[in-house]
Formats: structure tokens, C-alpha cells, sequence
């Protein structure tokens, strides 16, 4: 899988309050989690956010709460893919389950700048900068879980498994 | 093979002999568990992959202890959708109203999770039953929905970090001091993926809420679950709430030969009582460090510090006195049971001349989504566990985090401070 789109950065330890505070947790539809996603750090990044755009951040990403809302809010304003340093546990896996990719890569999380346009290959694990073609590298995303991806996230997945479908 | 605790868990109820660390398995789970934020998206995953039955009605516990009672509309459509599922599938443990309590005190006060078991949360707190000796941790809400509906999930087996932790703890320093101490030598990923088992003589001595205290913050170090190896504290504190339906405790210890990714000795002999600073748990300072701290409201609660041995402490410093002018003590005990028992003993009592306002068991202001939310400005010191950026209200609003003695000091200095400060 294939991506491309603009860098949103941020720092190390983002956290789950930070990313959709609990006080717009009385509901779980992602569209309306998304309007709030960075309320308090980032007004307005919910509006400002393109379809396809790309995160960028430090260690533990996404540590604190278990909250699922919080890959679905960045996940329903546009964000397609993230790229940290690490990423806290259970944050790894909820944002598999619901099809937003994650990439590990210290180095494209030092290197990357906000605005710049990367081109990001999951299976092999590659990200270019367009502007210059730096490439930096990160720990591929096995197989089975691009299969997750694609198919739009644990439940669809393994829906399409049960029904004897391919999901190449 | 030698294996720690944590290994030995995961290996019997994956059906294995053994297992090593970063090993993928399936585990059979003993107790699932969600809340009224997490419930809502688990049960509609477990629509979506079929919605057949639960894998086991009295394995399944569903608690609204967050946003109850329902501070809105929407929050009360999310508890009216999770009783309406729990009511068709005629779940055993469904809480709310007054029998709900803060999930992590009420399911071990009743017995509900043992030693040797394997308890999956759609709570990232849930790695508390650590300190009864069984393997748990938190996850997403589809995971949670896959299990209602299969009783299993897949699992890394995590490395084991041992912390030992020695020396006799000084009067009003407790468990809270104790982790909040390691996180801040840590940091907030230092056992990112890892179990953090704690023994030692200091642990051997701790009185089992204190313990439960230390497990429930496993995770505000990145770890994916915390543990203890039941000793005679433990039984006696199992052996007083086993309901008795046939389900038995299972003692595990680590073998001695085990393998840790890593060793951690704490002397504590000479710790202080600690105050985490704002934003991060790994902010702590000792308490004689902290300067004068002047605090718009205190709060005494959460699955943290809600146990009737956390507000027992707190009343010992607040009886008869008061809090200060202007300072806001809210106290909110941890189940109905704690509530109870505080009433009887008169702690309630001794609260409410202190000038505390009660809440009813539930979350509260912990999450900052109800009862004694921060305006911009204002600053908090609470027993919870989490003070990042408006964790407990306004983005430009301060949470420190302490125990239940240095909580109730503060109240009544109106700054943060100790039962030596008085």
C-alpha cells in the first residue's frame, strides 16, 4: 500500500486526552469524534486536515487512555497514515483494528518536517521526501496487517475471512 | 523452563508448557470488561461480526462508572444502549446506579477477579488485578468486542521488568509514592510492552489497596500489564471475596532461575511522599521539593485511590479540621461498599466537616468529564493517576498527583503540603 500526503508533526508522549479529550467522549460515532480531535492542542487541525495527510511524531505515541476514539477521531479527519518514533501499546493495536496504519521510524521522526510531502510504501517500509528525495526507512508492516488495513479494519477483515473471501 | 508469573499465566491459558517472551499466542480469557465510554464501541463490534452470545454471561462484567449518573443526553444514550445489550444477553455483572462503583475497586472487591486469571479490559487501568497475582491489561474496543463474542484474544508474551523494592516506608509514604518514584526514574515508556513485576520487602509488607495502587499505574510506565506474586496478603484478602461458583484462585510465583529483561532496585527506606507536577506521572517531586503550591481544589478518589483504606487515610489527617477558605475537596469513594463502610465508620461524617462535597462511586473528575471540572487557571492535586494537559478540565488548567495523606493536607493548607505541615 502506497500513500502520499503532507506532514502534520508533533512531539514525543502525545496522549490520548490530548488527541480527544474524554469531555466529547459521550459519543462514539468517528465523525463526530473527529471534530474534536486536537481540540486543545491543535483548534482547528480537525477542519485544516486533507484526506490523506500524514502524522509524524516522537516516542509513545498515543500512551494514557484505552480509548479507541482516539485512532477513529484521526483516522475520520483525514489522516491516513502515522509515523512515530514508538508507539504506546494499546494504541499500537487499536489503530490496526480500525485501519489506520502505523509505521515505526526514528528516523523519518527526526528527520521530517511539518509541510513536507512524503511518499510512503507500508509493505516495504519506505518514506520519500518528495521535495528531495530523502529516504528514510521504517520497520515494514507484516502482510496480514496491511491485509487489515486494506480491508478497512479488524471487523471487515475478519468478516471478509469468515465469508471466504480473499483479501490478498 | 524457568518463567516468571506473568510467562506462567499466559502459557496455561494459552495451553502451552511454555512460553517466552515476545511468543504470539491465544489466551483463553476469565474476566472481559467494559465501561460506558468503551462498552458502546465493543458491543457494536460484536454485532458487526455476527452478534450471536456472549461466550460467557457471567464472564463478561459491563460497568458505567465514567459518565454516571448521566451528566447528559448523549452520555445517557450510551448507558441506555450498553443496559439494553446487557439486559438481551442477560449479562451476571451489569453495574450502574447503586451498584455500580469504579470498575478496578468494585470487580476485585467482589471477587470477580482472582489470582492465576487472565482479565482482558477495555480500560487502560485494567493492569490493577496485577497486584492480586493475575495477568491483566487494557485494549481497544474491538479487541473487547472479539472476546465477548469468542472468549479469546492474541497476545505478545511481554518481557518481565522486576522492580525490588526494600527498606521500611516512612509514615505517610505509601504505595502511590512508590510508582509514582519508579515512573519518574523510568519515564512514561520506560516498561513500554513489558510486565513490571514488584516484590521486595517493602511490597511484602504492603497492605493489599496500597498494592492495587502501585499495579493500576503499570501502564503510566508503558507497561502492558503490572503484577505481584500472591503472598499471605493476598490470600487473606481472596479468601474473604471468592463468590464461590466454583471458580478458584490459582498462586503462581516466578521461578527463581526466571529470566527479567531487567532488574530495578528501589531503596525506599528514604522516600518521601511524592508529588507528580503537571503535565506527565513521571513529573514527581519530592514533597519538601514542591514549594508553596497554591491549589484551587482537591480531589480524593479514583480507581487509583478509592479504596476505604485511601479515604480511612485521608480522614485520619482531616479530622477536625477544615479545608482551607476557598479551596474546593471533593472525595468520591471508590464503590457502594466503600461508601457503606466509610458512612459507619464515621469517615463520611469527618468529611463533610472538613467541608468535602461526596460524590457518588463513579470516575468523576478524574477524566474531566463530570463532577469538578477546571477552569482555565485553576490547579488541582488529586490522588488519580493521569495529570497531561487537561486531563481533569481546561487545556490551561494544572493537575498534580499525590496519596490520599499529602491530598488531605493540602486541602487544609490550602497549598500542597503534608500531615507535617499542620
Amino acid at each position: 500500500m502506497v500513500f502520499e500526503g503532507k506532514i502534520w508533526k508533533f512531539g514525543d508522549d502525545v496522549d490520548t486526552d490530548i488527541i480527544i479529550p474524554a469531555r466529547f467522549l459521550n459519543v462514539s460515532e468517528a465523525s463526530e469524534l473527529a471534530k474534536n480531535c486536537f481540540a486543545d492542542l491543535r483548534p482547528g487541525f480537525a477542519t485544516s486536515v486533507r484526506p490523506g495527510d500524514i502524522m509524524v511524531a516522537g516516542n509513545n505515541f498515543g500512551c494514557g487512555s484505552s480509548r479507541e476514539h482516539a485512532p477513529l477521531a484521526i483516522k475520520a479527519a483525514g489522516i491516513s497514515l502515522i509515523i512515530a518514533c514508538s508507539f504506546a501499546r494499546i494504541f499500537y493495536r487499536n489503530a490496526f483494528n480500525i485501519g489506520l496504519p502505523l509505521l515505526e521510524s526514528p528516523e523519518a521522526s527526526e528527520g521530517l518536517s511539518e509541510g513536507d510531502v512524503v511518499r510512503v510504501d507500508l509493505a516495504a517500509g519506505s518514506i520519500v521526501r518528495i521535495s528531495d528525495s530523502t529516504r528514510f526507512s521504517a520497520n515494514p508492516v507484516p502482510e496480514f496487517m496491511a491485509g487489515i488495513v486494506r480491508a478497512g479494519g479488524l471487523v471487515p477483515y475478519t468478516i471478509e475471512r469468515l465469508g471466504g473471501k480473499t483479501t490478498g | 523452563m524457568p518463567m516468571t508469573i506473568t510467562e506462567k499465566i499466559l502459557a496455561e491459558h494459552a495451553g502451552l508448557d511454555s512460553v517466552s517472551p515476545g511468543d504470539l499466542i491465544q489466551v483463553k480469557v476469565d474476566m472481559a470488561l467494559a465501561n460506558d465510554i468503551t462498552a458502546p464501541l465493543a458491543i457494536r463490534v460484536f454485532n458487526e461480526i455476527g452478534g450471536g452470545s456472549v461466550f460467557d454471561r457471567h464472564r463478561v462484567a459491563l460497568v458505567a462508572d465514567h459518565f454516571v449518573p448521566n451528566k447528559d443526553i448523549p452520555s445517557a444514550e450510551q448507558v441506555k444502549f450498553v443496559r439494553e445489550f446487557a439486559r438481551s444477553h442477560n449479562i451476571t455483572h451489569y453495574y450502574e446506579g447503586g451498584d455500580v462503583g469504579i470498575e478496578h475497586v468494585l470487580l476485585p472487591e467482589k471477587g470477580l477477579v482472582l489470582p492465576g486469571q487472565v482479565v482482558i479490559g477495555a480500560d487502560s487501568h485494567t493492569c490493577t488485578y496485577g497486584a492480586l497475582g493475575a495477568f491483566s491489561t487494557g485494549v481497544g474496543s474491538t479487541d473487547l468486542g472479539v472476546i465477548m463474542a469468542t472468549g479469546e484474544t492474541w497476545l505478545k508474551v511481554p518481557p518481565t521488568i522486576r522492580v525490588n523494592v526494600e527498606g521500611k516506608l516512612a509514615p505517610f509514604v505509601g504505595g502511590k509514592d512508590v510508582i509514582l518514584c519508579l515512573i519518574s526514574m523510568i519515564g512514561v515508556e520506560g516498561a513500554l510492552y513489558s510486565a513490571l513485576e514488584f516484590g521486595g520487602g517493602t511490597i511484602c509488607n504492603m497492605p493489599m489497596y496500597q498494592r492495587l495502587t502501585m499495579t493500576n499505574m503499570a501502564v503510566e510506565a508503558g507497561g502492558k500489564n503490572g503484577i505481584i506474586e500472591p503472598d499471605d496478603v493476598t490470600r487473606a484478602f481472596v479468601s474473604e471475596r471468592v463468590p464461590g461458583d466454583g471458580v478458584d484462585p490459582v498462586f503462581l510465583e516466578t521461578d527463581r532461575d526466571a529470566e527479567y529483561e531487567k532488574v530495578i532496585n528501589i531503596d525506599a527506606g528514604s522516600l518521601e511522599p511524592q508529588v507528580a507536577f503537571p503535565h506527565s506521572p513521571a513529573n514527581a517531586r519530592n514533597l519538601s521539593d514542591c514549594g508553596k503550591v497554591a491549589l484551587d481544589q482537591v480531589f480524593i478518589g479514583s480507581c487509583t485511590n478509592g479504596a476505604l483504606e485511601d479515604l480511612r487515610d485521608a480522614a485520619s489527617v482531616l479530622r477536625g479540621r477544615r479545608a482551607a477558605s476557598g479551596l474546593r475537596l471533593i472525595i468520591i469513594p471508590g464503590s457502594p461498599r466503600v461508601y457503606r463502610e466509610a458512612v459507619r465508620e464515621g469517615i463520611v461524617e469527618t468529611f463533610l466537616d472538613a467541608g468535602a462535597v461526596i460524590g457518588p462511586p463513579c470516575c468523576g473528575p478524574c477524566l474531566g468529564g463530570h463532577m469538578g471540572i477546571l477552569a482555565s487557571g485553576e490547579r488541582a492535586l488529586a490522588t488519580t493517576n493521569r495529570n497531561f494537559i487537561g486531563r481533569m478540565g481546561h487545556p490551561e488548567s494544572e493537575v498534580y498527583l499525590c496519596n490520599p495523606h499529602v491530598a488531605a493536607a493540602s486541602a487544609v493548607l490550602g497549598r500542597i503540603g503534608g500531615p507535617g505541615d499542620l
